[in-house]
């Protein structure tokens, strides 16, 4: 009995000690090729897109392969960074925006580099000394706003509200659907936008809101494709908030012209920034891709591939963005520090409000 | 005969089962092959075959657990096919009992009562009574698993007679226990039957198991009855030599070897061929036919002999205890025709 | 002598599993709730313990409870009637009908909720029953994830029932009912608390489901740490949930712990299935209805799927071969799958050999009290994974496993090893309760004829536990194949496994990538039918040899 036994156990085991071993090689493949010298490693958000050819050229011209790494929504990403600070998991960011710059800033995350050749039209996004100045790059910027389904209207004869006030109208109760300020980053800022327009008011403003039949949805992606009357899936509400660049989504073919527009008074803007990381392996790779984000080749593919308007006003907009994607003239702003300041506090009130 | 007074309770008409051969779906395999039974009312039939015979999927069909594929199975003149297990009032009585492991001896008893909804100081009398029965009253607060094995069949049979079924069916009851209990609990199975008049099949492999409790005997092969009738008039006159066999006939002669031995016997005997049991053939210093000892092995009971008998062949034979009957030596045997059976020519 | 050999061999055994799961699960577990008591620097609990007064904590465990006792009552009320007709039955189409109650369990949750929703929206074929945002709508998709749980566990565990029981009281009487109630349902119990306990776990710690479904109006705990981790950065907030479903689930191990031990070991049959009977005509309709139940949704994704611009084509499934309008993903769609099924066949391969090795450990019974509470505490251990937060254990991945030799954050290896966490307590517990059965003489009988251990095993506990390791192997591809919690952390998205792809796609404004997302999501149930039904052969194919 004995002798097999522990023969047979030696096997067992020998086989176990083999499956670790293969597990612990495949591992320290992966590791030792994050390190590499000519990779540049960009944790990012997840709506990162960008056109392959032009990510080839930037590895043309300076010998560096981009390796993209979506890390969540901006808040996530954000989180991360901050919770792997000194030890990144990248060389650099991309993605973090004004909500969030503060708290990324504040953690001291990230390394300061200014960008030789910014343009003079970047600079009205620049961060305050102290905030982000330095440290933080405006790469893009979107407004996030309600959006209308104006071949709805029509069909119902009935007239598009054109305001943040306008959306608690009974005319329009139980056809607005917006997204979660806790879970999703439109959601935030269309939050921030009824603050800054409503000051202390804004809590009375979300109670008339839900009164009015708003629905909140968890993220972008459900209010559009589920309950939009012009999204993927056919819903019911013709209004939806979205941003100033959705109309040329909803493009009719034999039109050619949209069936919604954005309003434009209801907008929040948001601005993207990109930054070395603090302990990155590579920071001279992460500085000339921040560079290139800046030039007209990167700047010009941002409409088409993420849905958000340069910040290098140089660079020619797409012809059905310059006729039906206008960015809002005087959007809700707020500095990133107040944001920091109160999103905790604020976060908590509007669950209050709208889960009541 | 008895069995023509009492009317007939369980019939089967050509009955038979098939099933997909293991693995693949399309073949089948015939399990019962057009059988045809009757058992009278009060009678214990004894299905008799050797495994995979198709005995015990022959119950499962009379039980309602399998459906044949053509065929009848009636009781009390009714045609059970739309009736399912529960409402054919019968009890079935597995070998290993099948008690409910969760349930005590009692509520195990009286499950089939409980069923019935019948009043609890019924129940609880009747649980006694029945406990009693079967030789174990006072067992009533176990569990199942602290049974040994023929506790547990007796349990089982309290169980299954509960409810007075109108058939019990038994598959192969005794053969999971020992020699002794087994042999004990098959006279005592067939004293409480009788006590009960309990209409029942039994499904077993074991002769002795179907002589000891049973009225008539069916036996099986490969699917389908090769005989039928009352226990002693099987067992007298076997179908042919595998039945003889299988019955537990020690030998099997045939041809000039049987007219051989029929001439020694006497002018009575019948049948072309003959089978025997082994304490047909007995030493005997005035019998008609000389042997020549092969093997001697001593019992309690007698001598177990093998003999080169003149003009027959090897056969199994006895001898009194105090005989004396060396390996290789002669003796005179004489031939005990009543402990043979005439079979048909082959 | 033996027995301190034999005591020596249990824990080489049990070494590796241990190892694992200390390294993959408690290490980075440990260190992101630590973050949240040391938030400050120094060790403050503080922070950590006013998290419990805040009511929105108080109701996300309220409804976290509430909302998983219900999935798990609903799974199990669909779900056993089903495991019966599939598992005791032999019909044709059987197997098909086993693969397609999967495949609700591998889809990921985003598409779930959105096709859910567009049934249920009051634009909807379902609008009418105004379900959609209720919580009535939440536990109904989580009963529609769950019921293939039950089907399966409590199913492989009813094969192997030994049906004369049944058979016995039925031949006595009892009808059908009366059968299940007093003789089946009792027998079945450790299947059925096997199932439940997972069932349950899947439902407290369900997150994408209760995001989508509930929009904002419910929260569970999952999705309240998720909310403080990813955007409020509340650490010590998180830390005290995370805390808080450990205790939990705790709770209920021990409780599914006393079930088990109450319950009687099964003897096991080599019954052939029987073909159905006019009496099984309700089961057959209840199996229906939760097959429509199941495939509704499913059906409309394929229905989405087919819907090019207004009209009927296969252009989103050409368009797989792409990146998607606009870019929206890094590498083709197709990849995804590819990518899928390769860590699917790393993560099974990985969950079999830890989930056996655990099952066969805590299907022990030792004498000693000691060593029996070892065993206890075994078996709990590896039902951890599947209660505590993907957002808790991605996080400590981040920041635990970011020291040399070991930083794994960015290995590929990472993907299949923490779908394989996922996975193990399902194999544990669709293995464990049929090795548990095996009457434990055949083993003594077997070692002493000359057998060691590992040729008992392969003599005596494989046949018996085969079908329930056909089984777990399924589950364990299904449930990676389907893996989006902890993967969502780990895949990187040029390298993504098909359910990312479906997340990125569906996050991605424009119509042809949603119509891609719907196609995706129809190619990984297919995928998934594919790969059961090829199990189900396999089973039929093993049949024969014993």
């Amino acid at each position: 009995m004995s002798r097999p036994s522990t023969r047979s156990r030696l096997r067992a085991l020998a086989a176990a000690a083999a499956l670790l071993l293969v597990g612990g090689l495949a591992a320290g493949c992966g590791a030792s090729a994050a390190g590499g010298g000519r990779t540049l490693v960009v944790a990012t958000h997840d709506s990162w897109a960008m056109s392959k050819k032009v990510m080839a050229d930037f590895t043309r011209r300076t010998g560096i392969t981009v390796r993209i790494q979506p890390q969540g929504d901006a808040g996530e990403l954000t989180n991360k960074l901050v919770l792997t600070k000194g030890d990144p998991v990248a060389d650099m960011v991309y993605g973090i925006d004004n909500t969030f710059a503060s708290r990324a800033v504040d953690a001291g995350v990230l390394a300061s580099y200014t960008p030789r050749d910014e343009p003079a039209s970047a600079r009205r996004f620049d961060l305050p000394r102290g905030g982000g100045a330095g440290r933080l790059t405006p790469v893009d910027y979107g407004d996030v706003c309600v959006n209308v389904d104006n071949s709805w209207f029509q069909q119902h004869h009935l007239t598009p509200p054109k305001t943040l006030q306008d959306l608690t109208e009974p005319a329009y109760k139980g056809l607005f659907v917006t997204e979660g300020a806790t879970s999703s980053s439109p959601g935030m800022a269309f939050l921030l936008a009824t603050i800054d327009r409503f000051g202390n008011g804004w809590q009375d403003y979300w109670r008339k809101l839900m009164a009015n039949g708003t629905k909140i949805d968890a993220g972008w992606s459900d209010a559009w494709n589920v309950d939009y009357t012009a999204g993927g899936g056919h819903g019911d509400r013709p209004i939806v908030l979205s941003y100033a660049s959705s109309p040329p989504d909803t493009v009719d073919p034999k039109t050619g012209r949209p069936t919604t527009s954005a309003l434009l008074d209801t907008c929040f803007r948001q601005v993207e920034y990109a930054g070395v990381l603090q302990g990155a392996g590579n920071p001279e790779a992460a500085r000339k891709f921040i560079d290139f984000m800046l030039g007209k080749e990167f700047q010009a593919q941002l409409p088409g591939q993420m849905y958000v308007y340069p910040v290098n006003t140089a660079v020619k907009l797409p012809a059905d963005w310059a006729r039906w994607a206008k960015v809002a003239p005087h959007p809700a702003t707020m500095p990133p520090h107040e944001i920091t300041a109160h999103r905790t506090q604020w976060l908590s009130q509007w669950r209050d409000v709208t889960s009541g | 005969m008895a069995a023509d007074a009492a009317p007939v309770a369980l019939e089967l008409h050509h009955v038979t089962v098939r099933f997909p051969a293991p693995g693949t779906e399309a073949r089948e395999t015939v399990a019962v092959d057009d059988v045809s039974l009757a058992l009278p009312e009060g009678q214990v039939l004894a299905v008799l075959g050797p495994s995979g015979c198709g005995k015990s999927t022959l119950l499962r069909v009379i039980a309602g657990l399998e459906e044949p594929a053509s065929g009848r199975v009636c009781f009390g003149g009714r045609d059970l096919r739309q009736l399912p297990t529960h409402r054919r009032g019968f009890a079935l009585m597995f070998q290993d009992g099948q008690l409910f492991p969760h349930q005590t001896v009692a509520r195990n008893v009286g499950y089939p009562l409980r069923l019935r909804r019948r009043p609890r100081a019924e129940i609880e009398a009747r649980t006694i009574e029945l406990l009693e029965l079967v030789g174990l009253p006072s067992y009533g607060d176990r569990m199942p698993g602290t049974l040994s094995g023929g506790e547990r069949q007796r349990v089982a049979l309290a169980r299954a007679l509960a409810v007075d079924p109108r058939l019990l069916l038994l598959d192969e009851p005794l053969s999971a226990l020992d020699r002794g209990l087994r042999e004990r609990l098959a006279g005592e199975l067939h004293g409480i039957l009788a006590a009960a008049g309990t209409t029942a099949l039994l499904v077993t492999h074991d002769q002795e198991e179907a002589f000891a409790v049973a009225d008539r005997m069916a036996v099986m092969r490969a699917g389908r009855v090769v005989q039928e009738g009352e226990v002693a008039a099987v067992w007298q006159r076997p179908a042919d030599a595998w039945t003889a066999r299988f019955l537990g006939y020690a030998s099997v002669v045939t041809g000039a070897a049987a007219a051989a031995l029929r001439r020694a016997a006497g002018p009575d005997a019948a049948g072309q061929s003959l089978a025997l049991r082994r304490s047909a053939l007995r030493v005997d210093a005035a019998g008609p036919l000389g042997a020549r000892v092969l093997t001697a092995r001593v019992t309690p009971e007698q001598i177990r002999l093998t003999l080169d008998v003149d003009g027959v062949g090897a056969l199994d034979a006895v001898a009194e205890p105090h005989e004396d009957v060396p390996v290789g030596s002669r003796v005179r045997v004489a031939l005990d025709l009543s402990r043979t059976a005439p079979l048909p020519s082959p | 002598m033996t027995t301190v050999r034999a005591r020596v061999g249990y824990l080489l055994l049990a070494a590796l599993p241990v190892a694992v799961l200390g390294l993959f699960f408690v290490y980075p577990v440990v260190g992101m709730v630590a973050r949240g008591f040391w938030a400050g620097g120094s060790f403050d609990p503080g922070p950590v313990l006013a998290t419990f007064d805040r009511s929105v904590v108080h109701s996300a465990l309220w409804f976290t409870l509430w909302s998983a006792a219900a999935g798990t009552a609903g799974s199990v009320l669909l779900g056993v009637p089903v495991a019966w007709a599939l598992h005791r039955l032999r019909f044709p189409g059987r197997d098909t009908v086993r693969a397609l109650v999967m495949v609700p369990f591998v889809l990921p949750t985003v598409v779930v909720g959105v096709a859910f929703r567009q049934l249920l929206a009051a634009s909807g074929p379902l609008g009418f029953l105004h379900l959609d945002g209720s919580a009535t709508a939440i536990i109904a998709a989580l009963v529609f994830f769950n019921v293939a749980v039950v089907v399966r566990t409590v199913g492989a565990f009813w094969a192997g029932l030994d049906p004369r029981q049944a058979q016995a009281a039925a031949a006595l009487g009892a009808t059908p009912w009366q059968v299940f109630r007093t003789v089946t349902l009792p027998a079945l119990v450790p299947g059925i608390v096997s199932a439940a306990s997972v069932v349950f776990l899947f439902c407290a710690t369900a997150f994408g489901v209760v995001l989508v479904m509930g929009g904002l109006r419910y929260a569970n705990v999952e999705t309240e740490i998720y909310l403080l981790t990813t955007q409020e950065l509340d650490l010590a907030g998180a830390a005290a949930l995370s805390v808080l479903q450990v205790a939990v689930i705790t709770v209920l191990l021990l409780l599914s712990a006393r079930a088990h031990r109450d319950a009687p070991a099964a003897v096991r049959s080599v019954e052939r299935m029987r073909r159905p009977r006019v009496g099984d005509a309700a089961a057959f309709a209840w199996t229906a209805l939760v097959l429509a139940f199941l495939m509704a949704p499913v059906a409309d994704l394929v229905v989405a799927s087919l819907r090019v611009g207004g009209r009927w084509g296969l252009g989103n499934y050409r368009a797989l071969g792409s990146t998607g309008e606009r870019n929206a993903l890094l590498v083709p769609a197709w990849v995804g799958l590819l990518n899928s099924l390769e860590i699917a066949l790393g993560a099974t391969a990985i969950a079999l050999v830890l989930g056996t090795l655990v099952a066969y450990l805590v299907s022990r019974r030792p004498r000693r009290v000691g060593a029996r509470r070892v065993v206890g505490v075994l078996d709990g251990a590896f039902m951890l994974p599947l209660g505590v937060s993907a957002v808790t254990l991605g996080f400590g991945f981040l920041i635990t496993l970011d020291h040399p030799p070991i930083d794994l954050r960015t290995s590929p290896a990472l993907i299949p090893i923490a779908q394989a966490m996922v996975a193990l307590p399902l194999v544990v517990r669709t293995v464990a309760p049929v090795l548990r059965s095996v009457d434990p003489r055949q083993r003594q009988a077997a070692s002493s004829l000359g057998a060691g251990p590992l040729r008992v095993l392969l003599a005596v506990d494989l046949p018996h536990a085969w079908r329930a390791l056909l089984a777990a192997t399924g589950f364990t591809f299904a449930v990676s194949l389907g893996e989006f919690g902890a993967t969502s952390f780990l895949a990187r998205d040029d390298n993504p496994t098909l359910p990312v792809v479906i997340y990125r796609l569906i996050g991605h404004p424009g119509n042809e990538n949603f119509g891609m997302a719907m196609a995706a999501s129809v190619l990984l149930a297919a995928a998934t039918i594919t790969v059961m039904l090829l199990v189900e052969r396999l089973r039929v194919g093993s049949m024969g040899a014993f």
